[in-house]
């Protein structure tokens, strides 16, 4: 039982963790999801009690952890699969832990088969590769069979057979009743592996629910409307229409509509009666990985952009069409909010915003991002083809209010 | 499951929801739990120490730099001597030299013990195994202490019996031999646990050893350069507390009639060991690792 409450931590002005609290119980696998930079190794690192944390605090099992009575036989940890003298050979790594630890010397050589690693046991672990690395990190934490195990970014480096094993390794030890908490940035995989999900960003709880309410309460559907590509001016007009009617629009990139706040049967009504044929009309489920990142998208600290190239590309002769960016490049934008400095009004963007309750009271991110910036800035240099449709789509959608595509996020 | 809980606060975090029941399952590790003490981290530094190559390196450069410094020194002196010359030299001053070369290794081992645990990241290791942090600073200290007073008594043993073999200079008295073997070697040693507070507090490899080899040298050669008048007691001061001039000391080889002599040497280094081991101890209490 991990328990944290109102956790800080600030290295000089930096906030890299702000007012966290949260328990991780025993007898299930916990995921610690947040984007790079979220502050889930410093969290980690306070739990473990490297880092103190400038307020609040966080204990296992009742205590913090240094004051814990026999500390490494209670909790294992990783923490970066490197943190390890490269010189020196697996087995004495672990054998130095387990003499550290008061735990007999044969212990080590199970833990060696149990990763896998009994083969280049006497190996320098200079010479490991990053899948090896981690097979020796989890080896330490599993060294003390201890009730409480902490992995930060477990299956970095490992081959799909190494991903599958620590899974299943994760599912049996929550099984047998410890306490596995998991960090990742990686939803799909916590998806597969953890019964319970924390999400942070930039170093605030965002949301502390099981898998199951997660997937329901933010991988709301969506409907996918395509006008005929011939007439610009229909998608236009279906637009203003749907947000008339209380939906919320958004233009992908291949020139198609996602709509969410209506019904099909809905949909297809207001087109007809606004006089725009549809080439399609789809319903979509929006995949776990897809509501994560909107959940994040406010609290992404490293976003790439599109590799413009600006000054470096040779004169264009008189009359030729400059080339269009490669569609994929940068990240994508259509679900991305304004930038925080812009309006501000993310929930997740603003400093102090309060901590997400699951379910209730939270705007859905997705419903309630305002529509700008529906094709990033990155764009313009090389004006794609469908660019006289986007600007007027673009403030039709912003007069709309927010607020009534509230229901949405009522699970 | 009714063994006694330790006392949970329950002060139901905000997002706390359905707690089921009021017992979580536990599990319980067959093997056995035992308490540990200063014991458990020393053999962990033992294997940690003998684990690596750079332990193997550095003391095997010392070992050749002593001895064959000391062994060459020796007969150099026994080739060109015309015997009168040597009567009144204590013969194991010989051993100086090599020892004042060698004491960089031991610089070196002494900052890698400690330093380089932060620059791999294994003290992230270390310090999860073993929160009781002091009690790793402790049996790194102890035993760095003694594998490298143990490599510096053969030494500076080896070397003492060749020189007084070789060399017909005069019979050393008893406490000249506890000085120029005991007394030396624990000072060497103690130089080293100095390096190795050092490399606590720095936790740079680099800039800890630099900074060793700046406390080893830099006094006596500030020294040579203070020419001006009104410097001279500083001068003096510069020379006769630098290192190799305390280490000189143990010989009875003093630059100066002032200054330490006797043990005081090896005073002197146990209270600045003493005082940096303390501060040592309480930045590692305090700092995030």
């Amino acid at each position: 039982m991990i328990e944290a409450v109102g956790l800080t931590k600030r290295y000089g002005d930096k906030t890299a963790v702000y007012n966290l609290s949260f328990q991780v119980r025993p007898g299930a696998v916990t995921g610690f999801l947040g984007p790079n930079g979220s502050g889930k190794s410093t969290t980690m690192r306070m739990i473990l009690g490297l880092d103190n944390p400038t307020a609040g605090n966080v204990t296992i099992g009742g205590y913090p952890y240094r004051k814990l009575p026999n500390a490494p036989r209670q909790v294992g940890a990783l923490l970066d699969a490197k943190a390890v003298h490269g010189g020196r050979a697996a087995r004495s790594h672990l054998l130095s832990l387990a003499q550290l630890s008061g735990i007999p010397a044969r212990r080590v050589d199970e833990v060696l088969g149990v990763v896998g690693l009994q083969d280049v046991a006497r190996k320098r672990s200079k010479g490991f590769s990053l899948g090896m690395g981690q097979r020796l990190g989890i080896a330490a934490a599993l060294l003390g069979d201890p009730q409480v195990l902490l992995f930060d970014e477990p299956v970095n480096g490992l081959d799909p057979e190494g991903i599958l094993w620590v899974r299943n390794l994760m599912k049996s030890l929550a099984a047998e009743g410890r306490t596995v908490f998991v960090s990742s940035h990686l939803m799909s995989e916590m998806a597969l592996t953890a019964d319970h999900l924390i999400v942070i960003g930039r170093g605030q709880l965002l949301a502390d629910m099981s898998v199951k309410d997660f997937i329901a309460a933010n991988s709301a559907g969506f409907a996918r409307v395509r006008t005929p590509d011939t007439e610009p001016q229909l998608r236009e007009k279906l637009a203003g229409a749907l947000t008339e009617a209380g939906g919320h629009v958004l233009p992908e990139q291949d020139g198609a509509l996602r709509v969410t706040g209506l019904p099909l049967p809905r949909i297809s009504d207001i087109a007809h009666d606004s006089d725009v044929r549809l080439w399609e009309l789809s319903p979509h489920q929006a995949s776990l990985e897809e509501a994560y990142m909107r959940m994040t998208q406010g609290a992404v600290d490293y976003r790439s952009t599109t590799d413009q190239k600006a000054g470096l590309m040779q004169q264009l002769p008189p009359g030729a069409q400059p080339p269009m960016p490669v569609p994929g490049q940068g990240q994508p934008g259509w679900y991305a909010p304004p930038p925080p400095e812009q309006g501000g009004q993310g929930p997740y963007g603003a400093p102090g915003a309060p901590a997400a309750t699951p379910g209730a009271g939270v705007p859905n991110p997705y419903a309630a991002q305002a529509p700008q910036a529906p094709q990033p800035p990155a764009q313009p240099p090389a004006a794609p083809p469908q660019a006289p449709a986007q600007p007027p789509a673009a403030p039709a959608t912003a007069s709309a209010p927010a607020a009534p595509t509230k229901p949405e996020d009522a699970r | 499951m009714s063994t006694p809980q330790p006392p949970m606060p329950q002060t139901a975090a905000p997002n706390w929801q359905a707690a089921p029941g009021s017992s979580y399952p536990t599990y319980t590790s067959p093997i056995p739990v035992v308490r540990t003490h200063l014991g458990h981290a020393l053999a962990s530094e033992w294997t940690k120490i003998r684990s690596v190559r750079s332990t193997m390196w550095t003391l095997g450069v010392f070992v050749l730099l002593v001895v064959g410094i000391g062994l060459a020194a020796a007969a150099l002196v026994a080739a060109n001597s015309s015997g009168a010359g040597l009567s009144e030299e204590n013969p194991l001053s010989f051993g100086f030299f090599g020892l004042l070369l060698g004491s960089m290794c031991i610089i070196t081992l002494g900052v890698l013990t400690t330093a380089s645990e932060y620059g791999t990241g294994m003290i992230r290791t270390t310090m999860t195994a073993c929160p009781t942090r002091g009690r790793v600073l402790a049996a790194k200290a102890i035993v760095f202490f003694a594998v490298a007073f143990v490599v510096t008594l053969a030494s500076v043993l080896l070397v003492a019996l060749a020189d007084v073999a070789m060399l017909d200079a005069r019979e050393p008295s008893g406490e000249e031999w506890l000085k120029g073997t005991v007394g030396i070697s624990l000072y060497i040693a103690l130089l080293g646990l100095l390096s190795l507070v050092v490399g606590s507090i720095i936790r740079h490899s680099a800039g800890a050893i630099t900074i060793m080899i700046g406390v080893l040298l830099a006094p006596l050669v500030i020294a040579l350069f203070m020419f001006s008048q009104s410097l001279e007691d500083l001068q003096r001061a510069l020379f006769e507390y630098s290192i190799p001039n305390q280490l000189s000391v143990f010989y009875e080889q003093s630059l100066s009639e002032t200054g330490p002599s006797g043990w005081d040497p090896l005073w002197i280094m146990l209270v600045v060991t003493a005082a940096a081991f303390a501060g040592a101890y309480a930045l590692l209490e305090q700092r995030d690792v």
